[in-house]
């Protein structure tokens, strides 16, 4: 095993990461700032990695199709809050739970009418194409690590955004006293309709960056949501930086798990027995990392709460 | 000039009446008492003049424009502040943010609040649930003064402080008086409170029944409507 290799592996682990941050940001919000748990996050992935396909298709720009995903999640999240999720901020969980997963299954067929069943192809564009050369001899692609930076440039200006502007002051005010920050002349529903679009936005860019990286088809976004939940509990319900560590460790545990377990195992049970425990336990793994840290940590890593 | 004119306030959390005619006004520049004994619909009232809780009869003007109904946040930015009965400081922000996070422009700045308030300015980066009951208490009063409000509306801005306290809050609604806000107050301490009124409404459940000067208020009355 090179030291290239696991460079490359710990890479892929770390755009993964990035990649679940983008997607746990909205959700963490949305479940922090206004309790609302949001099945159909992924379907606003699936809608941001459709549209980069379609518009990067008709347009011959990966750019264009880019922005055409920001603008098309943030617009089916704005359509969606205004629609539908307003009135269930009051509601209990399970209505929430019922409610936007029937969003889900709309969304779905809808993109399937829209575009039919087979998947789309997103490629990498042409200045991203390519790999850069790495210490100890790997190439790494190009296009995976801009989606790293990107993600590091989201983390900090969201960072920014909650923690030192007066938008997320109000935010934040909202999350602790919703009647309260109104009553100060604060429009509360407006900044949430402004929150869950920013969240949908997110999610949208996550399904276009990965688009060029896998097919774009009906029902990408789920297992990508299922992840995004075991991140937001890692990190703590609410929390941006919470997000952030958590989606980096539970990609770099996949990543990782699934690449080296197998090789271990086979070590002790030769290579047949070996391959399928290893691969059968790497897919348990980040649940196992969950349940140990919720079992020291019941509120996550970085509870945002004081 | 009347600033906040309320005829007639009909209130009801369900299916329950609260308020059955609540009559009062606040007058440009004039401090007004609200009193009443415990749950006569004080705070009831208060809460249907902001919008919190939406009123089903009667009249509330405010400015001369008839905001019963209209959201809380569209009521709060026509120019009433709200220091609510319980603080309700955010606790998740500190103080400063608690200060700057709905303020609007006017002449109150963080500065003069400070000097309103000087141990406010000591504690700005501590989070508001670190605070003390009086720090948490001129927090917010200093978060609705930050929204330069035409009226402030204080309920039970003393309750619960020690007495040391409780006279700095006092000092401070006096200072304000003297600037010119308007103020209406809802206090439960004769003693302070009589003296910086300019008008007192008596509620005694959920209906006016007193209006006039703190002196027309004699031991009789005050006995047979605030007594224990
Ligand atoms: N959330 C509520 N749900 C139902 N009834 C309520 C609610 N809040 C107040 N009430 C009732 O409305 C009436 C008026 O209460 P309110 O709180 O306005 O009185 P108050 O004059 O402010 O009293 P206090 O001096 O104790 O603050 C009381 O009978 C009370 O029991
Ligand atoms: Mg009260």
């Amino acid at each position: 095993m090179s030291t290239a290799l696991i460079i490359e592996q710990l890479l892929n682990g770390l755009q993964f990461g990035v990649m679940l941050f983008l997607m746990a940001a909205g959700l963490t919000l949305i479940f922090g700032v206004m309790g609302l748990i949001n099945l159909a996050h992924g379907s606003f992935y699936m809608i941001g990695a459709f549209a980069c396909a379609a518009v990067a298709a008709a347009t011959g720009s990966f750019w264009i199709g880019l922005a055409a995903s920001l603008a098309a999640a943030a617009a089916a999240g704005t359509l969606v809050e205004v629609a539908v999720i307003r009135r269930l901020y009051d509601r209990d969980h399970l209505d929430q739970v019922l409610a936007t997963f029937a969003l889900i299954l709309i969304f779905s067929e809808a993109t399937r009418w829209l575009f039919g069943s087979f998947p789309l192809y997103l490629d990498i564009p042409p200045v991203l194409a390519g790999a850069v050369a790495l210490p100890g001899g790997a190439h790494y692609q190009l296009y995976r690590l801009a989606i790293i930076g990107i993600g590091v440039l989201v983390a900090v200006g969201l960072y920014y955004l909650i923690s030192r502007t007066r938008l997320g002051m109000r935010i934040r005010a909202g999350e602790s006293d919703r009647e309260m920050i109104a009553a100060l002349g604060v429009d509360i529903g407006t900044l949430y309709t402004m929150v869950f679009a920013l969240g949908a936005a997110l999610a949208g860019l996550a399904g276009a960056l990965v688009g060029a990286l896998q097919s774009v088809q009906v029902g990408m976004g789920e297992p990508v949501l299922i992840l995004a939940f075991v991140v937001i509990v890692i990190g703590g319900i609410g929390s941006i930086k919470g997000a952030l560590v958590g989606a980096v460790l539970v990609g770099l545990t996949d990543t990782l798990g699934r690449f080296l377990l197998p090789k271990l195992f086979t070590v002790f049970l030769g290579p047949a027995d070996g391959a399928t425990t290893g691969a059968a336990l790497a897919s348990m793994l980040i649940y196992i990392v969950m349940a140990l840290i919720l079992a020291f940590r019941p509120k996550g890593l970085f509870p945002a709460t004081a | 000039m009347t600033l906040l004119q309320v005829s007639g306030l009909e209130s009801f959390y369900g299916a329950s009446q609260a308020l059955f005619g609540v009559d009062f006004s606040v007058g440009q520049s004039e401090v007004v008492a609200l009193m009443g004994r415990n749950g006569m619909g004080k705070t009831t009232a208060i809460n249907s003049v902001l919008g919190l809780i939406r009123p089903r009869g009667g009249g509330v003007r405010f400015i001369g424009r008839d905001i019963a109904g209209m959201q809380s946040y569209r009521i709060a930015r026509l120019g009433i502040g709200l220091v609510p009965e319980g603080r309700r400081c955010f606790p998740n922000l500190t103080v400063r943010e608690n200060l700057v996070a709905a303020a609007r422009q006017g002449p109150w700045t963080l500065t003069r609040i400070n000097s309103l308030f000087p141990r406010l300015e000591e504690r700005q980066d501590q989070y508001a649930h670190s605070l003390s009951g009086g720090e948490q208490q001129m927090l917010a009063i200093g978060r609705a003064l930050m929204t330069n409000p035409q009226l402030l509306i204080l309920d039970e801005a003393t309750e619960g402080l020690a007495p040391v306290i409780r006279q700095d809050i006092w000092a401070a609604i006096r200072r304000l008086k003297a600037d010119g806000q308007s103020i209406l107050v809802v206090d439960k301490t004769l003693a302070e409170l009589l003296p910086v009124a300019d008008r007192c409404f008596v509620l005694e459940k959920g209906r006016t029944v007193f209006s006039g000067k703190p002196d027309e208020l004699t031991p009789e009355l005050q006995d047979r409507y605030l007594g224990v």
